[in-house]
């Protein structure tokens, strides 16, 4: 009974949509304003139903029910909880239910809370997001239903991939997805402000803390999936520019241009056609990233073209949402008006580059992620696009924003001069070149962008900081902080991978107990191998112990898991943190002499990458927080201004 | 004719145990001597593609046939051959499907010039958006 009542709820927030939409679509044909009392409401419903639904399917999962088809493809009896629970959207059908049960929800939040845009930009802000909302719940209803029964009922179920039996990947996705539907949110605004031709600095203070929020969750989830890939696969690398990868990165870039250029909207009242723009964009790409990742179309072009009802019904949505939002944009963009101007040297001119440098870099990624596809599809020939070509490709073109990133905040709003900037970066050139100069001297063979990246993070980690320079610090609003840590993030992030990069030292070794080994400072001696066991694995456990120069001596243990239900085995890496460093061992097979491989790596100061991450994430919420906590001030007073009066 | 079902199955498993006689890979796991010649070896290995997992080079991929052509390279590189060589005499045998490093012919070409054109289209947008300004300014004045 549970399926079918996730089902009848599935169908009845479906409809709602549908009324949402309707109700938007009527009320602004006719001009008349009773339709548009009624969508609140609808939206709040809409939220609260495909919920209900979302909660039905995890509950199943839980209950380990059998008898539907998802959980015996995803799931076992046996497993721990937390798995158990992410299982339910570790698939391709529970994560669309996911994600169109969070956009459900955010549109319901909206509904709740949004108080201060003008009623006809609110209704048509709903109407679209029950518009996006439509495609998904056919998509689900028509050809990817969740509940669907089995018969007969098999005993048991076919497990997870073990892999994702990870508590990382399991906050992973519905990390990433908030992000996601954030975005479509601001797409809605967007959608809402260009049918009502209402774009102005309202417009982008109402859609400011969705773009910030949804971009701290997408940095929080990459942040998450890198470290995870880290740790997990047991190979020590923390980007592959693996298509599932930049997937999550391409909606990233776009909102990080659009978080930038819609602050110009809403405190100069600039860039207004961009920031339409980069939100129609930013709501692409993370369609187009759940897409990639969740079709199929990945593993092969020829696989996805034979499950031909999900693949046109992929590309059909695609073509309806992106083309029509293009299209819009197209034909109200004439009629947006440029906004206020400026001079190239000024605060807009440097968020103007920051917004053009990250389009190239998505640009950049886009192609290079989807043109092997695009070659298999139209001819015989395969081929492969990876690191190589991403890194030489942006690499560059990231170091040039980053060290404009340095120098934005200093400029002053519509016109500046170049001089007086030279005046204020003094300092984080000066260091930036130090940096370059003992780094050449010091190291060897540092290759170019690491070396660059690393000099360039010692000036920019300080320029940060510098639009705090003869400022009262109690008076300094919050975005102002957030801003500030999210660029110092971004310059711990960039020691980080350049330290890892050039720095990294690697050890493989066949080794019996017994046997010592040196890395870089650090000793480390194999004592031992035993059998363990857990819930649902057994696994053979190394037993080690390190030792960092004279330091006390560690003890870690690093396995080879060897899972019941998959008959798969995964290596369990063991790491060991200190403040400047990572000690990274893995447990290989072992050879007839009854020696066992060990992979052993010392990759220095490789956590800054994450922290970095986290950083930015912090800088993000602080940003949005005071940004809300403002808004409302501002309302306040007003309030106050008007019962004076 | 169990007797004869038995000699059929030990006769399909001879392939296997013939395949199990060889030499395993020695420098799957086991790094060369000469760190120079490591390090040349490593960068190769993390551009070359594991052929039988999703999106994952031989440098760290758990497959035994990743572990096999790691071996391949270092063997190939400690005899002398360049990272070129071993990447070329790769292609060869895999196609271009072997290599992270898309090589620059016809059918990657669009690949490799697209950044150049997103690059100068982003100036010249920010060229117009500039000059535009300007040109409003002097109209304002």
């Amino acid at each position: 009974m549970i399926a079918e009542a996730g089902l009848i709820a599935l169908w009845l927030a479906a409809s709602m949509a549908f009324l949402q939409f309707a109700l938007c679509a009527i009320g602004l044909a006719k001009g008349q304003d009773e339709f548009f009392k009624a969508i609140r409401p609808v939206a709040i419903a809409q939220g609260v139903l495909v919920a209900i639904s979302f909660f039905l399917l995890v509950w199943l999962f839980v209950r380990s029910d059998m008898s539907v088809k998802l959980v015996v493809a995803n799931s076992v009896a046996i497993k721990p909880l937390i798995y158990k629970i992410s299982g339910a959207w570790g698939n391709h059908e529970g994560s669309m239910l996911l994600w169109i049960a969070i956009m459900g929800v955010a549109g319901a939040c909206i509904g709740i809370f949004e108080r201060n845009l003008k009623t006809k930009t609110l209704v048509t802000t709903l109407g679209a997001q029950a518009f996006i909302s439509i495609g998904f719940y056919a998509y689900l209803l028509i050809a990817s239903n969740p509940f669907e029964r089995i018969f007969p009922v098999p005993a048991d179920g076919q497990g997870l991939n073990p892999l994702l039996q990870d508590i990382g990947l399991a906050l992973h996705p519905p990390t990433l997805y908030v992000g996601y539907v954030g975005l479509s949110v601001a797409f809605s605004f967007a959608v809402g402000a260009m049918i009502t031709r209402d774009v102005g600095p309202e417009f982008a203070k109402a859609m400011r803390p969705w773009v910030l929020g949804a971009w701290v969750f997408l940095t929080l989830g990459i942040t998450a999936g890198s470290y995870w890939a880290y740790y997990e696969l047991g190979w020590g690398g923390w980007w592959f520019w693996d298509p599932v990868e930049n997937a999550s990165l391409m909606p990233w870039l776009a909102a990080t241009a659009l978080l930038h250029s819609v602050t110009v909207l809403a405190t100069r009242d600039g860039l207004r056609a961009w920031t339409l723009m980069l939100a129609v964009v930013a709501f692409s790409m993370s369609m187009i990233g759940t897409f990639l990742v969740r079709s199929g179309v990945l593993t092969s072009v020829h696989a996805f073209a034979v499950d031909p009802e999900r693949g046109s019904f992929i590309l059909a949505l695609l073509a309806i949402y992106i083309g029509g939002a293009m299209a819009l944009f197209a034909l109200r963009v004439g009629a947006v008006k440029e906004g206020s101007q400026f001079e190239p040297v000024s605060r807009e001119g440097a968020l103007v580059a920051n917004n053009l440098l990250l389009s190239a870099i998505l640009g950049i990624v886009f192609i290079g992620t989807l043109y092997p596809l695009f070659v298999e599809g139209m001819s015989d020939e395969m081929i492969s696009v990876g690191p190589p070509y991403f890194n030489l490709a942006t690499g560059p073109i990231a170091l040039v924003l980053v060290a404009i990133m340095a120098a934005g905040p200093l400029l002053r709003w519509r016109r500046d001069s170049a001089k007086a900037l030279m005046n204020r970066i003094s300092i984080p050139v000066f260091l930036t070149a130090a940096a370059l100069f003992a780094l050449v001297i010091f190291t060897t063979s540092m290759s170019v962008l690491p070396l660059l990246g690393l000099a360039l993070a010692a000036g920019i980690a300080v320029a940060s900081f510098a639009p705090l320079w003869k400022r009262n610090l109690r008076r300094t609003p919050m975005h102002t902080y957030g801003m500030i840590i999210a660029h110092f993030g971004i310059a711990v992030a960039l020691v980080g991978m350049a330290s890892e990069t050039s720095f990294t030292e690697e050890k493989l070794v066949a080794a019996t107990p017994g046997d010592e080994i040196l890395v870089n400072d650090w000793k480390i001696k194999f004592e031992a191998i035993e059998p363990v066991a857990g819930p649902n694995w057994t696994a053979l456990e190394a037993r080690v112990t390190a030792q960092y120069g004279d330091d006390a001596i560690h003890e870690i243990a690093p396995q080879n898991r060897m899972f019941a239900s998959a008959q798969m085995q995964t290596s369990e890496a063991a790491l060991l943190t200190r403040w400047n460093g990572q000690l990274y061992v893995v447990l290989g097979d072992s050879d007839e002499q009854g020696r066992w491989q060990l992979r052993i790596w010392w990759k220095p100061f490789v956590t800054l990458i994450w922290y970095g991450g986290v950083l930015i994430a912090l800088g993000g919420l602080l940003a949005m927080i005071g940004r809300l906590r403002r808004a409302s001030r501002q309302k306040k007073q007003k309030a106050y201004a008007e019962a004076m009066i | 004719m169990t007797r004869f079902l038995a000699l059929i199955a030990l006769l399909m498993a001879i392939p296997v145990a013939a395949q199990n006689a060889l030499p395993a890979s020695p420098y799957a796991h086991q790094q060369l001597e000469d760190p120079v010649q490591e390090e040349k070896a490593r960068s190769l290995m993390e551009e070359l593609r594991c052929l039988k997992c999703q999106s994952q080079s031989i440098a760290d991929s758990d497959a035994p046939m990743a572990g096999d052509m790691r071996s391949q390279v270092r063997e190939r590189i400690a005899a002398g051959a360049t990272p070129e060589e071993v990447r070329s005499w790769l292609i060869e045998r895999y196609g271009d499907w072997v290599t992270y490093n898309p090589p620059v012919n016809a059918v990657t070409g669009p690949l490799w010039i697209a950044p150049i054109v997103l690059l100068i289209v982003a100036t010249w947008l920010a060229r117009g958006l500039f000059r535009r300004r300007k040109r409003d300014q002097k109209d304002v004045s």
